[in-house]
């Protein structure tokens, strides 16, 4: 609505018929369907995600399958329908492939990230405090470190794997959500309804999990998914430094770094994994903005 | 309440916020510095085989990190690292065999720079932009520069920059594609900041203008916003005098925490257009487990991000008389 | 009136374009507004007045549009003026009072900036000028001290003052029409009766007309001439005060007078009669009277197959009703108090004791400040409350009221003092640490019918769950138990399945009643718990509260600010003022002489929907001293207009046994309170 001054005029909410559970859910995606944004970002988040499941049936070769053939000519062709990199690896299989680590490193730490935050910010934000204030000290801290040289620091020392990327990525990011979940549970825990829960004698942890945490949905559902188009952009970026994702698996960022350098020659190669990492990133991002705008009107 | 009691109230706040602010400050940067410290506890003996080289004998490396004082306790070490530092001796990097104070200051500088340059550019856009798109919810400019704005924001700088230099460098051979601050080739060090600095301003100009876009929507459906309208004033006048101050308020702290990326969080478009910067030493001090380097070098970044968290939460004491007193 | 109105709405039509269609919200409304003239519209929420007031100044946002007729000010229609003509009518010929004047007034700017601006924008005058006509305007309003005020920032300022510059800044252009959109809703009464004095004044001074919106008919009446009662977007009565308050000829009309608890009204005498249903939707109009399907006086076919028009009551010019039973409706009368209630009974058991009762809040100590004064929100509070009896306390916003509630609820703990309840020792026990038993005896009912249930449960899980934590009601048996529940506070019990946002604010609260109710308390606090409901809701749950208490025999402490409710619903009345209790009674004395000089004060600042029923009239002035810097003597001293001298200030009031259970706290004696109270009133008393 444009101005508040007049839903003190617009009518009372009709009664609705009671929905049942499946049919409250369609009613949650039809409104996805109602903002363009949320519905092409959704389109493209969808399209990746079942590249990444069929990848082993639908990727026409082996991620690191060279061919020599190719080495000579590199571009695309019909047998190779994005062209190869430098080493005669099919670009189409290995951007396929690339898509299933991406997808699953990105999400978990998102995951991990929104698992260890909500704790955080729920027991800052509830207890107030000592705790708020080592836990809010301690976010700071954390987030006061540049990410991009906390990376490099700590992945140069432990060296890259999948896992110590989505340790560091939850690491990093959770702050990021103890923030948020914070600021929400000290609102909401004023509300009545926990006065009244705590009046029938509910734990503190059944107060946090079941009447404030739901109530903290709407903006976490939306940060997680901008937060897990900014891991895509991140792991991406250690690819590209070379510290990600070790070799040879497939990695968009580390397939940019070995070929940006032939781009004079062969900008295909560093091209294709570039538009695949955008693509992926702007359907998260507009995925977050349909969602808010949606949590917005209704 | 007269009003010196309250210039008066005000002088303490700020006193108490700078207090606050420096001893945490004082507290980050100390808890960084151990942290990094001890991070390299975990592989002591690597810095001396880094030193060496792969071919060193066992022994050669004991001795070695024995001379380095790498097999004292951790604790000690820190101390007396600390109280090196203090006496203004930042140690020697083994990657770049000269002392860090002779390296970090000038790559420091360069970023610096390339940071103020982009800064200058981002500031000003995003603003514009954030504020006409925010004045009219969902008009057609709105959407468009909406859209623009989340579409730039989310290309990962590396990708940003093949994009950009495949039209700007291969295609149509208009610009340099690195930026080595070194004349030649025929490109001026001016030609050469073009599109590291365009990467970096439409990279971060996208989230910057999703966040002042936000906060004017929610500052133009406020009641004094109606108030203003009724008055009788023209919209032009009502976003600028009532509506600008109180939509910078939220976003301002966000904007300066920009410089915090725009020191540290470069290093990528450093590494696409080889620049010699402050990330890309950082980078390479990791790699290559350059300690000292590393140590400062980490400091430093820190340093510079409770800086800016300082200047955003001053400039939002000054955006709001609220909170002043 | 003039023969030429200022504003007039002929057959305007406005809808909002929404994405389920358009949604008509006024069909077609007219009505004139001479000048000089103050026309009050009253109606519940959702009834179109605020869009009419847009309407007016055409400010309706991108999705509403004046769809038809013509609204003409001063002649000309509005929807067909240009942009600039726009500018030019608004601020300086029509000026708006909003609702919330601290979110109406623009934070970053100082108080100055933003008077001055209006006289700089339309007349064209320069800083000095605009200056001294803001100084001007601020006398106008009685701000004192106006050199510094206009530096200062709205945050700076109290609610009233906020409200005082805001109507400033509507007159300072001399405005031909000064709109105000519930301008005192959200103020404390004795503000808000400083606020509508000097609305009148000011337009009587100026010949300002006046449109004042107001759910509120007690307001309307101290400031208006004319009223118009609106329902679903129709004018379905107008007239003069006199007229529709002696003899209102539409039934809705009769139906928000007949749910209005007002001062003389009490629950053993006059019961209140809620309207039947709610608003309907505006999606859907039906073919006749809006109303139709709530009226009691209903006639199928004649009242429900086509419009009805506005029809004059004959014999009475001006007045004019949209009924077509207007003529055959029977006689009203309006319930009148009857002069002794009757007094509270005092036979019940002690359930609740409150002795010597202190709460401080201490600023939390951070690591960089120190030596901040505490907050005394409860000072010494004794208070004893009987089984099955209904104690009401009352008092201002910030006179410690809620912090009660929350102490004998558990949720905070006291400073000092004792709570007993039934015969146990609570005042430090936080309800996390209070034994089941003691949890199920006390239960609360809270004010804010959209935070009270939890948005992610359904109204029968919060029942449910209440019952499995407090009766430890095994899971299914739960089930049953809350449906019955449900029908005890007059519920369909399919509503269960509901989740908050698809209930009404009179539902949420009933949900609400009946998880208190869960545990077959002894004692129910509600806190405000009609405060934020529409007239006719509040009726109904005032009526659900009363009777529950009677038929449980529970104890009710019911915390308010509304005078008018309380009359009606309490047996033993507590009056709060900065966290003491100043005067204590059954509700027979304490609505009676001799008064506490706040009790006083109250009583005569609380708005009646009666043009019959003005009495003394006490403007209290000066703001409500903070509750971190008590003064030494009597709390009320500052403000107090019967103040006797400097023994108020400095010495503590002695408390007075007037009758059996009626206490006042005052310096002055009771006989001398009386002879004061009982004098004739030395109307409008003197406004410093």
């Amino acid at each position: 609505m444009t101005i508040p001054a007049t839903a003190e005029s617009l009518p009372a909410v009709p009664e609705r018929v009671p929905l049942g559970f499946a049919r409250a859910w369609a009613r949650r995606l039809g409104l996805v369907a109602e903002s363009k944004p949320a519905l092409i970002g959704a389109g493209i988040v969808l399209a990746w995600v079942l590249a990444a499941v069929l990848a082993p049936l639908i990727a026409p070769y082996p991620p690191n399958a060279t061919s020599m053939a190719a080495v000579a000519h590199p571009t695309p062709s019909a047998a190779h329908w994005l062209g190869t990199d430098h080493l005669g690896r099919d670009l189409l299989s290995r951007i396929l492939w690339g898509a299933r680590t991406v997808l699953t490193v990105a999400p978990l730490a998102v995951l991990g990230a929104a698992f260890l935050g909500s704790l955080l910010g729920l027991a800052a934000g509830y207890y107030r405090g000592w705790i708020d204030l080592v836990i809010a000290r301690a976010c700071d801290i954390v987030l006061s470190f540049p990410v991009i040289i906390l990376y490099m620091i700590i992945l140069a020392h432990f060296g890259s794997s999948a896992f110590n990327i989505i340790a560091v990525l939850t690491l990093t990011k959770a702050p990021i959500i103890a923030r948020i979940v914070r600021g929400l549970t000290i609102e909401l825990r004023e509300r009545e309804y926990v006065a009244a829960a705590k009046m029938r004698g509910e734990s503190p942890l059944y107060i946090m999990l079941a009447e404030i945490l739901p109530n903290a949905r709407g903006p976490l559902i939306v940060d997680m998914c901008l937060r897990t188009g900014y891991n895509v952009v991140i792991i991406g970026a250690l690819g590209f430094l070379g510290i990600g994702l070790p070799p040879p698996d497939p990695d968009w960022g580390g397939m940019v770094k070995d070929t940006y350098g032939m781009m004079s020659v062969w900008p295909h190669m560093a091209l294709f994994p570039c538009a695949a990492i955008s693509s992926l990133v702007i359907g998260f991002n507009l995925l977050a903005v349909g969602l808010r705008e949606i949590g917005l009107r209704d | 309440m007269t009003l010196p009691a309250d210039s008066g109230r005000v002088a303490l706040t700020v006193a108490r916020f700078a207090l606050k602010h420096v001893a945490f400050l004082l507290l980050t940067l100390l808890v960084v510095s151990f942290l990094v410290f001890t991070l390299n506890e975990f592989s002591p003996g690597d810095v001396a085989r880094k030193v060496l080289g792969a071919y060193a004998t066992q022994e050669q490396v004991d001795i070695l990190t024995r001379d380095l004082g790498l097999d004292r306790p951790v604790l000690v070490r820190y101390v007396e690292f600390l109280g090196k530092l203090t006496r203004g001796d930042l140690g020697t990097s083994t990657r770049f065999k000269v002392p860090v104070k002779d390296i970090i200051w000038g790559r420091l500088g360069n970023t610096a720079f390339l940071a103020a340059l982009a800064f200058a550019c981002i500031v000003p856009l995003s603003m514009l932009l954030g504020i006409v798109a925010g004045m009219r919810e969902s008009s057609a400019l709105d959407r468009a520069i909406l859209l623009f704005s989340t579409v730039v924001a989310s290309v990962p700088e590396f990708a940003l920059g093949v994009f950009l230099a495949s039209v700007f460098v291969v295609a149509l051979g208009w610009l340099p594609g690195t930026a080595t601050m070194v004349a030649g080739g025929g490109w001026s060090v001016g030609s050469q900041l073009i599109l590291p600095v365009a990467v970096i301003v439409l990279f971060d100009a996208g989230y910057v203008v999703s966040m002042i876009r936000a906060s004017m929507i929610e500052v133009m459906q406020r009641p004094y916003i109606r108030t203003a309208i009724l008055k009788g004033m023209a919209f032009r006048r009502v976003v600028v005098r009532h509506a600008l101050r109180n939509a910078m308020i939220n976003p301002i702290t966000v904007i300066l925490l920009q410089i915090n990326y725009l020191i540290s969080g470069v290093v990528v478009v450093e590494t696409v257009f080889a620049y010699p910067g402050f990330g890309r030493m950082m980078l390479e001090a990791a790699l290559f487990k350059d300690i000292a380097l590393v140590e400062v070098g980490a400091l430093v970044a820190v340093g510079v991000a409770v800086l800016t968290q300082i200047a955003g939460d001053l400039a939002y004491m000054l955006l709001d008389p609220r909170i002043r007193t | 009136m003039t023969d030429e109105p200022i504003l007039e709405l002929d057959h305007a039509r406005i809808s909002y374009f929404t994405r389920a269609g358009e949604v008509n919200v006024i069909p077609g409304l007219s009505f004139a507004l001479g000048a000089g003239e103050a026309m009050g519209l009253v109606g519940e929420s959702g009834c179109g007045k605020s869009t009419v007031a847009l309407a007016i100044v055409r400010y309706l946002g991108r999705a509403g549009r004046i769809t038809g007729g013509r609204i003409l000010f001063e002649g000309r229609d509005v929807a067909g003026l240009s942009p600039s003509e726009l500018r030019e009518m608004r601020g300086r010929r029509v000026a708006m009072v909003y609702q919330d004047p601290m979110a109406s007034l623009n934070p970053v700017m100082t108080v100055g900036r933003q008077l001055m601006e209006v006289p700089m924008l339309h007349e064209g005058l320069g800083e000095r000028a605009a200056r001294a006509r803001a100084l001007d305007m601020l006398a106008e309003v009685k701000l004192l001290d106006g050199e510094s005020m206009l530096a200062r920032y709205p945050h700076q300022l109290s609610g009233g003052q906020q409200q005082r510059i805001v109507i400033a800044m509507a007159l300072i252009a001399e405005p031909a029409l000064l709109i105000m959109d519930e301008p005192t809703t959200g103020l404390d009464v004795t503000v808000e009766a400083a606020v509508l004095d000097l609305v009148r004044e000011l337009r009587r001074r100026h010949g300002t007309s006046v449109l004042f919106i107001s759910h509120n008919l007690g307001t309307v009446v101290r400031v208006c001439d004319r009223i118009g009662v609106m329902y679903a977007g129709e004018l379905v009565e107008a007239g003069s005060i006199r007229q529709v308050f002696a003899n209102p000829r539409h039934p809705y009309t009769r139906g928000l007078l007949d749910c209005l608890p007002t001062l003389g009204r009490d629950k053993r005498q006059t019961p209140l009669v809620p309207i039947p249903g709610q608003v309907a939707s505006a999606l859907v109009r039906p073919a006749g009277c809006g109303f139709a399907a709530r009226c009691v006086h209903v006639e199928p076919g004649r009242c429900t197959s086509e419009a009805i028009p506005a029809l004059p009551v004959t014999g009475d010019p001006g007045h004019a009703a949209q009924c077509v039973r207007a003529a055959e409706l029977p006689p009203w009368e309006r319930r009148r108090a009857v002069a002794d209630a009757a007094r509270g009974r005092r036979s019940g058991p002690i359930v609740l004791r409150v002795e010597g009762l202190e709460k401080l809040y201490r600023p939390r100590p951070g690591l960089f400040r120190s030596g901040r004064a505490p907050v005394r929100a409860l000072n010494g509070i004794d208070l004893v409350v009987r089984k099955g009896e209904t104690l009401a306390i009352v008092g201002e916003s910030g006179c410690g009221k809620s912090t009660l509630a929350k102490v004998l609820a558990g949720l905070e703990t006291a400073s000092a003092g004792r709570v007993e309840i039934g015969g146990r020792e609570v005042a430090s026990m936080r309800v996390e640490s209070r034994p089941l038993e003691l949890r199920r005896t006390i239960q609360m009912v809270f004010q804010n019918p959209d935070s009270t249930l939890n948005p992610s449960h359904s109204a029968g899980y919060a029942i449910g769950r209440a019952l499995r934590r407090l009766r430890r009601t095994p899971k299914g048996e739960a089930a049953r138990e809350a449906s019955r529940l449900l029908g005890v506070v007059k519920l369909p019990t399919d509503l269960g399945d509901r989740k908050p946002d698809r209930l009404s604010g009179g539902q949420k609260q009933r949900v609400a009643i009946a998880r208190a109710l869960a545990g077959n308390p002894d004692v129910i606090v509600a806190d405000e718990p009609v405060s934020a409901l529409d007239v006719s809701v509040q009726a109904s749950i005032i009526n659900l509260l009363n009777e529950i208490q009677a038929s449980r025999e529970a104890t009710l402490v019911f915390i308010s600010h509304d005078l008018s409710v309380v009359r009606y619903l309490a047996d033993h009345v507590a009056v709060m003022y900065l966290g003491a209790v100043v005067e204590v009674g059954s509700v027979a004395d304490v609505f009676a002489p001799p008064f506490h000089p706040y009790t006083e004060a109250l009583l005569s600042a609380v708005p009646v929907p009666d043009p019959d029923a003005q009495g003394i009239r006490i403007i209290l002035e000066g703001p409500l001293p903070s509750a971190t810097d008590m003064p030494s003597g009597c709390p009320f001293s500052g403000r107090c207009p019967r103040r006797i001298g400097a023994i108020c200030d400095d010495t503590p009031p002695p408390t007075r046994e007037i009758s059996s259970g009626h206490r006042i706290v005052c310096h002055i004696p009771a006989e001398e309170l009386t002879r004061l109270q009982s004098a004739a009133p030395s109307s409008p008393s003197p406004t410093r």
